[in-house]
């Protein structure tokens, strides 16, 4: 088969949103690494700018624009692909290749779906099919039925009884579905359900949320070979979403009966449903019995099957797609043994758990409460020898101020119904609840019943408490059973330091001389069994021995980004792994730091030496002392790398880029305000916070609004725009928390001010700027949450020669070396600074792929000391116009507001390359999930304030123009009246019993966009208008109705619909870097 | 016995090497040959399989006992322990990194070191057993000592130094059953010729309704044919299979006669020996649930699972009326055999799973299809 097909088309998932992540950059780039090797050329389509498989490195033809079909058809057309992979891209490849097939786009142009056929894939992705055929193949499901509307939901619900699970079908990260109690939650879950399905059907189940949670991910090639590559365990059990759950892998609390007999049915189950690549089956397990369902099938590559390469070493996604491509499993070699087959099942002689990163105190109005629905925004693998030592590896990995299960500085207020009910009703805090019950002398037991969490699990999370218990007894006594015991169940130096009130370097230096070390081992993929051909390493106190030498060749050690959270994604990855490329290219053998199973990173063949580790202090210096490097790289991981700078300067570690001092010099808040002035760079009036009197004074002579900044965050954590003297206080307690090591700055906010950015590199004397970038929209919407655009379409010459010269200073003045990020905003022909960072930043993808100049290669060359070549790429020579675009998961987050802020709130971004703005920005909203109403649509409006109403006018005159059929709320309406616009008048949400009512207009989708322009804080009545927009926008997100926030979006938003009236929008393939 | 690490307990190696670690089960010395298993689970299955008499079993997956122990009378649909493989422990010594001591499971009615001490079983916990594989790998398998032995009545370095090699044994004698033993009420019946037979064997026999008696491994094939059965099968079980040279001539005689024959691991050995193949010892054997065996005839892999130290040399099969039948993926060792004359077929690994995956199950199918061909 495969020797006819000579290119192939590979669909991407488009921007990271929850439920669909950077687990398909890893699976995209093994897939076209593996066609490589076969010879066949690949064409991609994936908006998603910050990936590492959109590098020309990786694939030389790369389309950014959406993927949906009218898009892709246009691909076809031009590319003419033999065949086409839709199991590497998510859920948005897999609807979008079955809505190619059903168009009958595939087979007009005779592209062959390869792997899993769409047949196949059907039978999974329908719930009632699929229960048809496991019912056919003697497999056991949920009692369940697919329905098409409320009426039949209920009528079904009669039939099971509460609670009941709702399911909605072709969705990810089960969005759209829930638990329903009563006839309220299902209305509600039904209704969202049957809007978000592909084919307007959701399942309604029995729940099983008490039963057991357990995965296999099975590889099948054509012949019918078969295997399951890694089991998995969620730890939370059925109640919760795997994608928010703790899994463990391999499973922890089921006998071999149990064990084999899922495996052999998942099999099964693959072979019934014809899977040809990769797939995962997901089990529900009775507790009590050795009863099973099966959930369902993934006939894809997906989060699961991404944590089962890393977590076995077992190359999931380049395997799958050379077995797509005909080859069979006996055929292919285990990649990390370079001898044995690749048919075969991994032995695990180690564990790993993954941990999800929630980002949920960022959303005001959103619960921290989890379950069947997805919030989760990223997650970390961890690896030991015990289960409490991955576990608490894995809470150091999410990066959220936790040391472990256990530190000392904790405080239970909580009293026995709170307790419980915690353990009921479980929140993104589940383990620290678990820790606090058994604090409160709670048995393991009694948790387990009230939990549903296994017992075992308990039990070992109250192994961690007792040691707790003992350190707690003599914090004087420190002795090494007792710190032996601890490091091996995951204690950190630092966590231990805590309780026996020294320092952690101090703890370092006492257990070292007891000779308490951590040892390395190697992912091998066969317990030991092969030698393993690969370096992917892992660190644990619970070995006698290490497995490998390090080398004595020249090399660095490469710091990763982590977990990916809102404010650092697949952006860090993607320079991370292109930092390792140059360095490489170099001379240098790299070893890499990292715990993100979602990355590139860390596939072990990516760098020289792979430690899947945390990035903190203690294990950075385990690994320096272990490896002995020339130096440490930490400019390209984002804020993590970046902010252990300081405390690793301390001990002897080289670091190569710009200086300690100096980053220090830019993030410190303070300092760096001194330095601008110092060097007479403009900047909005500034002034330390030091007491709340002063920063009244301050308020009092500057005038609101002012901006509270900590020092050291990323993503604009705890920052915030400030309205009012009450706020102020409340805002600036809660900036001082965050970083207490630091300072706070309050500043003037400047308003309606433009915001540019510039990314660049600088080898402490030249400077390259890679790129000026303009924000849409006006400075206090967060940089990750606005759109940009190279090249900038306000700035006159002088605004630019001032960025730059500005630029110039700052890079000088901190000598920098390696990549740095610049933000500016522009009012009045006046530019000021409001922040550098000197690390690789989240545009510098972008940059580097409308450019055509890999920025992170002059990066390299910056930190090794090389000279570079001092310019400015000139856009002007470019002829395309490039548009990123944030993309938001606010649907996933029950609650959220899709209002925008100076915090960071989408979870991934998109861009694309038109040959002008509109061109661009247009793509790049379709990309990021936006219907782009054509003419005579329909817009609902509504404006808080009269300025802002009057500074829309404009745009709603465009609109009629048009021929867009305006509605718009009670004021909005009378203000549209009294300037000759006519607009149909609706009440208000909350005011349900009025008619017009605008939430009927809502839910009947009268809609194709909404304009909603919140009101300024600070105005008379604003909770109570605040309250009534928050409805509209939220009930608008629910239903999948685009919104606009923001006048500026607005503006280009309806001149966009205008100009593609007359225009077509292009395919343009992304410049090779 | 606790799960501290408080360590009372060292494991000596033929090399002289030692691993100091904390001692449960039953406080004693005990030497055997150090193998390890790299299934993630089935301990009560793997314990229980007479294969691992005389060794010390190591566990590669370094937490053992998460899912506790049932009891022996937690009967399957064939009225025999769903859990176990024989009425008890097997292998002289028990290896694991981390004991766990609270397990959580339904079936469970003790914990791994309960277990063990109940049926006098000496283990070491806390020993880093992927050190000590890569040990084992790199210079094979060899003679071990577990010294948890709080009196220091024992010097366990002469406990070492004076035992004998493991290949020297006849372990199949201490396993086999003393007398006949039916099981199941069906007239069609299967005997199975005993060097240490598992239970997933039996269940096999059953499950397709047929009985099975289990007979001494001396049987000759009259006293075999009194049972007048349908089919006959040899079993697994520990050892070298040359210490068994006695019970060739019946094996041979077997294997030359119409009546469908299956071998299963040491049975497998024996077949081929019988008719003039060779063995030869692994450097550390293969013993896990994740080994890939290709079927030769039909061309597909299947994950099987695996209990043995010593192979057939495939290339002495040319001498013999054996034909290659499954071969492992991994170093190309003989995995099975059939007979030129359709009546006997053999495999190297478990298609009775018990511990691991039942892929090759239909190994049993084979052998019933002959059975059931031969009686029309």
């Amino acid at each position: 088969m495969s020797d006819k097909i000579k290119k192939i088309l590979v669909l991407g998932s488009g921007a990271i949103k929850i439920g669909e992540a950077g687990e398909f950059d890893y699976s995209g780039s093994q897939c076209i690494k593996a066609l490589k090797e076969e010879g066949i050329d690949s064409v991609l389509v994936n908006p998603n700018i910050a990936t590492i498989q959109t590098d020309s490195r990786i694939c030389p033809k790369v389309y950014s624009i959406p993927v949906v079909p009218e898009f892709v058809t246009k691909v076809i057309e031009k590319e003419r692909p033999d065949a086409i992979l839709l199991s590497f891209g998510g859920q948005t490849a897999l609807n979008c290749g079955i809505q190619l097939n059903k168009q009958g786009i595939l087979s007009k142009y005779n592209v062959k779906v390869l792997g899993t056929k769409i047949r196949g894939i059907e039978i999974t992705e329908d719930r009632d099919l699929f229960k048809q055929k496991m019912t056919e193949s003697g497999i056991d499901t949920p009692k369940s039925r697919a329905v098409y509307s409320l009426d039949e939901a209920k009528e079904l619900v009669k039939e099971l009884g509460y609670p009941v699970m709702i399911r909605a079908a072709y969705t990810l990260g089960g969005k759209g579905g829930g638990v329903a109690h009563n006839e309220y939650e299902l209305d509600e879950i039904v209704i969202k359900g049957i809007a978000n399905s592909l084919t307007k059907q959701v399942l309604i189940e029995e729940y099983l949320g008490e039963w057991k949670q357990i995965e296999y991910e099975i590889m099948r090639d054509s012949e019918g070979n078969c295997v399951t590559v890694c089991n998995m365990e969620n730890v939370l059990g059925m109640k919760v979403h795997t994608g928010d759950n703790i899994v463990v892998a391999p499973s922890q609390t089921i006998t071999n009966r149990e064990y084999h007999k899922l495996r052999e049915i998942a099999i099964k189950a693959a072979t019934a449903c014809e899977i040809v690549g990769e797939c995962n089956v997901q089990f529900s397990l009775d507790p009590n019995s050795e009863d099973y369902n099966v959930i369902e099938i993934n006939a894809r590559l997906s989060r699961s099957s991404a944590l089962a390469s890393k977590a076995t070493g077992y190359p999931l996604a380049y395997l799958a797609a050379k077995v797509v491509l005909g080859k069979t499993l006996p055929e292919l070699f285990n990649q990390v043994t370079g001898v044995t087959t690749a048919c075969f099942e991994p032995s695990l002689d180690y564990l790993v758990v993954k941990m999800p990163r929630w980002d949920l105190k960022k959303f005001e109005n959103v619960s921290r409460k989890i379950g069947t629905q997805m919030k989760s925004v990223g997650e970390i693998m961890s690896i030991g020898s015990t289960f409490e030592e991955a576990l608490q590896k894995a809470i150091r990995m999410v990066d959220i101020d936790k040391l472990g299960l256990c530190q000392p500085d904790f405080h239970s207020d909580s009293d026995p119904e709170t307790l419980e009910d915690n353990l009921v009703h479980f929140s993104d805090e589940i383990l620290f609840h678990v820790v606090e019950s058994l604090r409160s002398n709670m048995s393991p037991e009694e948790i387990s019943r009230i939990s549903t969490i296994d017992k075992w699990f308990v039990d070992k999370i109250n192994n961690v408490v007792d040691i707790e218990r003992k350190l707690l007894k003599n914090p004087t006594l420190i002795d090494k059973s007792i710190i032996l015991d601890a490091k091996k169940k995951g204690f950190s130096d630092k966590q231990l330091s805590l309780y026996l009130d020294k320092e952690e370097s101090e703890i370092r230096e006492i257990r070292t001389n007891y000779g308490i070390l951590p040892r390395t081992k190697q992912i091998d993929t066969l317990a030991a069994e092969w030698p393993a051909q690969t370096n992917y390493l892992y660190i644990t106190y619970d070995g006698s021995t290490d497995d490998v030498i390090p080398s004595n060749k020249k090399k660095l050690i490469v710091l990763g980004a982590g977990t990916y959270r809102i404010g650092s994604s697949v952006e860090f990855d993607w320079s991370t792994m292109n930092m390792v490329w140059a360095l490489k290219e170099r001379g240098y053998d790299i070893v890499v730091v990292n715990c993100n199973p979602e990355t590139v990173s860390t596939d072990y063949d990516m760098s020289d030496s792979l430690y899947f580790e945390e990035i903190t202090l203690e294990r950075v210096l385990d690994i320096y002392d272990k490896e002995q490097p020339d130096g440490l790289v930490a400019c390209v991981g984002g804020q993590i790398a970046n902010n252990l700078v300081n405390k690793l300067q301390k001990y002897d570690i080289k670091l190569f880029g710009t200086s300690s001092s100096n980053i220090d010099r830019a993030e410190n808040r303070e300092k760096f305000s001194a330095l601008l002035d110092e060097i007479g760079v403009s900047q909005p009036s500034w002034q330390t916070f030091s007491s709340l009197d002063t920063a009244y004074e301050f308020a009092k002579e500057q005038k609101y609004p002012l901006l509270v900044r900590p020092s050291y965050v990323l993503s604009g954590a705890a920052m915030r725009v400030i309205w009012t003297d009450d706020n102020l206080k409340t805002f600036l307690e809660d900036a001082a928390k965050v970083n207490a090591d630091y300072p706070v700055v309050v500043s003037k906010f400047i308003q309606d001010a433009r915001e540019i950015e510039v990314d660049a590199v600088s080898d402490g004397d030249n400077i390259f700027i890679g790129a000026i970038l303009e924000h849409i929209e006006k400075a206090g919407v967060h940089s990750g949450d606005a759109i940009m655009t190279i090249p900038p379409r306000t700035l006159d010459p002088s605004e630019e020669a001032l960025i730059i010269d500005y630029t110039n200073k700052i890079a000088k003045q901190l000598k920098i070396k390696g990549p740095f990020n610049t933000q500016f905003i522009v009012k009045d022909g006046s530019v000021s600074v409001i922040e550098c960072n000197l690390r690789a930043s989240r545009s510098m993808p972008f940059v580097s792929k409308y450019s055509g100049v890999n920025l992170m290669q002059m990066a390299a060359s910056a930190i090794l000391g090389q000279t570079i070549s001092s310019s400015f790429h000139n856009y002007r020579n470019i002829k395309s116009v490039g548009v990123k675009v944030p993309q938001f998961s606010f649907m996933q987050l029950d609650g959220a507001d899709p209002n925008l802020g100076v915090e960071m709130q989408s979870t991934g971004e998109v861009a694309c390359f038109g040959k002008n703005f509109y061109d661009a920005f247009l793509k790049s909203l379709i990309s990021a999930g936006y219907n782009i109403p054509r003419k005579n649509g329909s817009i609902l409006v509504s404006i808080g304030g009269t300025e802002k109403k009057q500074k829309l006018l404009p745009v709603i005159k465009k609109f009629s123009k048009l021929g867009f059929k305006t509605f718009a709320t009670e004021h909005t309406a009378d203000f549209l009246d009294s300037n000759n616009i006519d607009s149909i008048a609706l009440y208000k949400i909350g005011e349900y019993e009025r008619k017009p009512n605008l939430e009927d207009y809502l839910i009947k989708r009268e809609f194709d966009l909404i304009i909603n322009i919140p009101i300024i804080k600070s105005s008379t009545n604003a909770d109570s208008i605040i309250e009534d927009e928050y409805l509209i926008r939220r009930k608008a997100v629910e239903l999948g109705i685009p919104v606009i926030t923001t006048i500026e979006l607005a503006e280009v938003f309806v001149d966009g619909i205008d100009w593609l009236n007359e225009n077509k929008l292009t395919i343009m393939q992304t410049a090779k870097q | 016995m606790n799960n501290s690490l408080e360590y009372d307990a060292v494991l000596m190696l033929e090399d002289g090497s030692k691993f100091h670690g904390t001692g449960f089960g039953k406080p004693s010395t005990v030497v055997g040959e150090v193998v390890f298993t790299t299934g993630m689970v089935g301990y009560t299955e793997s314990l229980t399989d007479p294969s691992f008499g005389g060794q010390l079993l190591s566990f590669t997956y370094p937490l053992i006992g998460n899912y506790g122990v049932p009891d022996y009378s937690n009967y399957d649909e064939y009225s025999l322990p769903a859990h176990f493989e024989s009425s008890k422990i097997q292998p002289s010594g028990v290896i694991v990194n981390e004991l766990c001591t609270s397990p959580n499971h339904w079936s469970s009615t003790k914990t791994f070191d309960e277990w063990l001490k109940s049926e006098e079983i000496t283990g070491i916990s806390n020993i880093d057993t992927r050190s000590l594989t890569l040990k084992i790998r790199e210079s094979g398998v060899m003679m071990g000592a577990i010294s948890y032995d709080p009196n220091n009545s024992i010097n366990p370095d002469s406990v070492l130094s004076n035992a004998k090699s493991y290949d020297t044994f006849e372990f199949f004698k201490n396993v086999s059953t003393p007398s006949p033993q039916t099981y199941g009420n069906s007239d069609d019946m299967i005997v199975i010729l005993d060097f240490g037979v598992k239970n997933g064997i039996l269940r096999n026999v059953l499950k397709r309704n047929y009985s099975a008696t289990v007979v001494p491994y001396n049987y000759n094939l009259n006293q075999i044919m009194e049972y007048n059965p349908k089919g006959i099968i040899i079993s697994n079980g520990p050892g070298d299979p040359q210490r068994c040279t006695d019970y060739l001539d019946t094996i041979k005689q077997i294997c030359n006669s119409p009546i469908p024959t299956l071998g299963i691991c040491l049975g497998h050995q024996l077949i081929s020996l019988s008719l003039g193949a060779s063995t030869y010892k692994l450097q550390y054997g293969h013993r896990g649930q994740n080994k890939s065996c290709k079927d030769l005839i039909s061309g597909r892999s299947y994950v099987t699972s695996q209990n043995h130290g010593y192979a057939v040399d495939i290339d002495s099969l040319s001498k013999t009326d054996l034909k290659p039948w499954f071969v492992n993926l991994d170093d190309n060792s003989l995995e099975g055999v059939r007979h030129i004359n359709n009546s006997c077929i053999a495999v190297q690994f478990h298609p009775e799973a018990h511990p691991g995956p039942y892929d090759t199950s239909y190994v049993f199918d084979e052998f019933f299809n002959m059975v059931v061909g031969d009686s029309n």
